[in-house]
């Protein structure tokens, strides 16, 4: 009896895969047009809330209008890097992005392996004919963040801001350089904190850097930390909730949600937005049209939106706001230059 | 009927049967998921046979390449760590002890690999034996510790191993980046003297990243069954895996053997440190997080039942079971429910126990009769 229910069970299972090989046969290739691009994650995944979530998304939106296909790969140890760019270049994906200088070495191999693919790497420069590389101008982004700090605490009658950065080099100095523009464009006599943690993934650490530098006055503080960042968002809630007025500015994507303490409350003022989205729509349009960016450095940046403040921003005045947004038609048409060097760093050189 | 029967129930065969069904359990559980989850069980066989044999089945008669001999080259690369982190496991398995260190000793046989590549100016053919022996002693250094502290104090090489695992990562981490020409991500390039890496082995395999380890791998294997199988010293350990108080009784020094053997283990896993760097990268790499071939090392040696074939084998099918990993997410079959059907296989693999007890019960019904 037992013998046979187990029969009928493995007939069954039979049935069911033979019957559903039928469905899937008959959905494949079904997409409005003829077009496939493929997202290589780093470990990360695709809701890792940050670079390679906001590049997917941008994959989703353009899926959307276009009814391209998408499919993306995580990787799950740095070895997967070369091996999925392939593994997508194979399958004849008409574009191919990865997010993040950590694909430098794995992006340079695989497009020369695979000469007649198209490929996208975010935040590095492959020099390769069938690589388009996408740069962000966060000095610009930075600051327009650095003007609202600095206006807001002109309002709360405060001297002085910082910044926390994550690991000093060039490109988180960038962040450090156009925030202390900003600043100064505002009010050349500010104080302004500079702080840099020697870590993206060091919590405490941000979140100590970021008591020391509330205790030496500093109003508002905007960090290029990635998660040691998350620390400075903590210290920033925890010292709202207890009624002191201090607050924090997020960086890449808006991170309001992520200084909620009370309600809807939030103890960031706003974020510095890096649309890597933007990018990777745009570039996979550009394909789509046949005018794949082979071997161009794109810039995103204030004119193309590819950095921006939030569109609200819960925490700031409409009259801030617009002084804010009036610098931006200076940077974009030149007459307002932000060097993405700081000028300790320029002092020195 | 009775044929099969008597097939199945004779024990001497027993020590292939139970693997095979094990296995097929194993595919049938995985196959049972994805016609669950709406998914066609059929992919993961086509993924599978992609990812060893580089023949893409579902490509026959659509005038589109069938045969691509990169992913066996990707596919020996995915394998490599793993006999060899695999055989580490094994080796502290067959003396009792659990050597969960492997990814500690991956780590630091890895950077003093990078540490001689990048360092010491040998003549060229010395460099790439010096960069595979530096890695060698690197896991043998680290599993050394666990081995003496478990010898001289009794304490338990599970604990000590799990934390050195994070000093291993995060010291070397900073080691690493203090080297010339480091980054804070990766060394510089190690000069091609020292480096496992073909350009002929790349070449046969349509440019994948196949390199010369498969040699040390063989080497390791040979010498794991050699020790274990072939000497006295192995013998001993064996004896001590199975019962300590006997073999301290018959004369046997087991704390010696204890911290011998997590030497050795620990030398397996260097190795494997040694070829990721001197053949999969060619450079030493600063990594956030563990990368599991230690823990996977754990599982294919449980697989291969902790003998030298066997690990070799169960690396072979549990680096099959990756390398399908990425070509099951581009048939569209979610990374979630890729893992849970290889973890599946994987733990209807271990419960080989209860299939031994089923068959044998076989034997007892025969008798009856």
């Amino acid at each position: 009896m037992k013998r046979k229910s187990l029969a009928v069970l493995l007939v069954s299972v039979l049935t069911m895969s033979i019957l559903l090989t039928a469905c899937g046969s008959s959905n494949a290739g079904d997409t409005a047009v003829d077009f496939s691009a493929g997202l290589v994650t780093d470990i990360g995944g695709i809701d890792d809330k940050s670079f390679n979530q906001g590049t997917w998304e941008g994959l989703e939106v353009f899926s959307e209008k276009t009814g391209a296909d998408i499919n993306y790969l995580q990787s799950e140890e740095d070895a997967d890097y070369e091996p999925n760019l392939s593994a997508f270049a194979d399958e004849g994906a008409d574009l191919i992005v990865a997010p993040g200088f950590l694909f430098q070495d794995a992006m340079k191999e695989a497009s020369s392996n695979f000469p007649e693919q198209n490929f996208l790497v975010i935040d590095t420069v492959v020099d390769a004919p069938n690589v388009a590389s996408a740069l962000f101008a966060e000095h610009e982004g930075s600051f327009l963040v650095g003007a609202a700090a600095a206006l807001k605490a002109q309002e709360a009658g405060k001297d002085t801001v910082g910044f926390i950065g994550g690991v000093d080099s060039e490109a988180i100095q960038k962040f450090e350089a156009g925030f202390e523009a900003g600043v100064s464009a505002v009010d050349s006599n500010m104080n302004i904190l500079i702080e840099y943690a020697g870590a993206f993934d060091n919590a405490q650490t941000g979140q100590a850097l970021a008591a020391r530098m509330y205790d030496q006055g500093a109003y508002a503080i905007y960090h290029a930390a990635g998660g040691t960042g998350n620390g400075l968002i903590r210290e920033a809630r925890e010292r709202r909730a207890n009624g002191e007025d201090v607050w924090a500015i997020g960086v890449d994507r808006d991170q309001y949600e992520d200084g909620i303490y009370d309600g809807d409350k939030s103890a960031v003022l706003t974020s510095m937005l890096k649309r890597v989205d933007t990018a990777s729509y745009e570039v996979a349009k550009l394909t789509l049209d046949g005018e794949f960016p082979g071997g161009e450095l794109l810039t995103f940046d204030l004119a193309n939106e590819g950095v921006a403040l939030p569109e609200n921003n819960p925490n700031l005045s409409d009259e801030i706001v617009e002084k804010v947004q009036e610098f931006i038609p200076q940077i974009t048409s030149g007459e307002l230059e932000i060097s993405p060097v700081p000028l300790r760093v320029q002092e020195e050189e | 009927m009775s044929k099969i029967k008597g097939f199945l129930a004779n024990k001497k065969n027993h020590s292939f049967i139970i693997p095979i069904i094990a296995i097929l359990l194993g595919f049938l559980f995985g196959s049972l998921i994805m016609v669950l989850s709406g998914l066609n069980p059929i992919d993961l066989f086509v993924s599978l046979v992609r990812a060893v044999t580089g023949i893409d089945i579902s490509n026959i008669g659509t005038g589109k390449k069938i045969f691509n001999a990169r992913y066996i080259g990707e596919y020996f690369v995915y394998v490599m760590p793993l006999v060899l982190t695999g055989l580490s496991a094994a080796f502290a398995f067959r003396t009792g002890l659990f050597n969960i260190g492997g990814e500690g000793q991956v780590v630091v046989g890895a950077f003093f690999a990078t540490y001689v590549g990048l360092t010491f100016d040998l003549p060229g053919f010395l460099l790439l034996p010096a960069v595979i022996l530096a890695g060698a002693l690197g896991g043998a250094l680290w599993g050394f510790i666990p081995g003496i502290l478990k010898a001289k104090f009794n304490v338990s090489e599970v604990v000590v191993t799990i934390m050195l695992n994070y000093i291993g990562m995060y010291s070397t981490n900073y080691f690493l980046k203090q080297l010339p020409g480091s980054t804070n991500t990766k060394t510089a390039e190690i000069p091609q003297a020292g480096l496992l890496s073909s350009d002929f082995l790349a070449g046969i395999t349509n440019n994948s990243r196949l390199h010369y380890g498969f040699i040390i791998v063989i080497i390791a294997v040979f010498i794991f069954w050699f020790v274990i199988e072939k000497t006295t010293f192995g013998y001993e350990l064996k004896s001590v895996g199975y019962n300590p108080l006997a073999s301290k009784y018959a004369g046997m020094k087991v704390e010696r053997n204890a911290a011998l053997s997590m030497t050795i283990a620990g030398a397996f896993a260097g190795l494997a440190g040694a070829i990721l760097v001197s053949g999969t990268f060619g450079y030493g790499r600063v990594i956030n997080s563990f990368e599991n071939y230690g823990f996977d090392g754990l599982a294919v040696a449980l697989i291969g039942n902790s003998t030298g074939l066997g690990t070799f084998l169960g690396a072979l099918l549990f680096g099959a079971l990756k390398a399908a990993q990425p070509i099951m997410q581009i048939n569209r079959i979610p990374r979630d429910i890729a893992i849970i059907i290889i973890s599946s296989i994987v733990v209807f693999i271990a419960m080989r126990n209860g299939i031994k007890m089923k068959l044998d019960k076989i034997k007892v019904k025969e008798v009856e009769k």
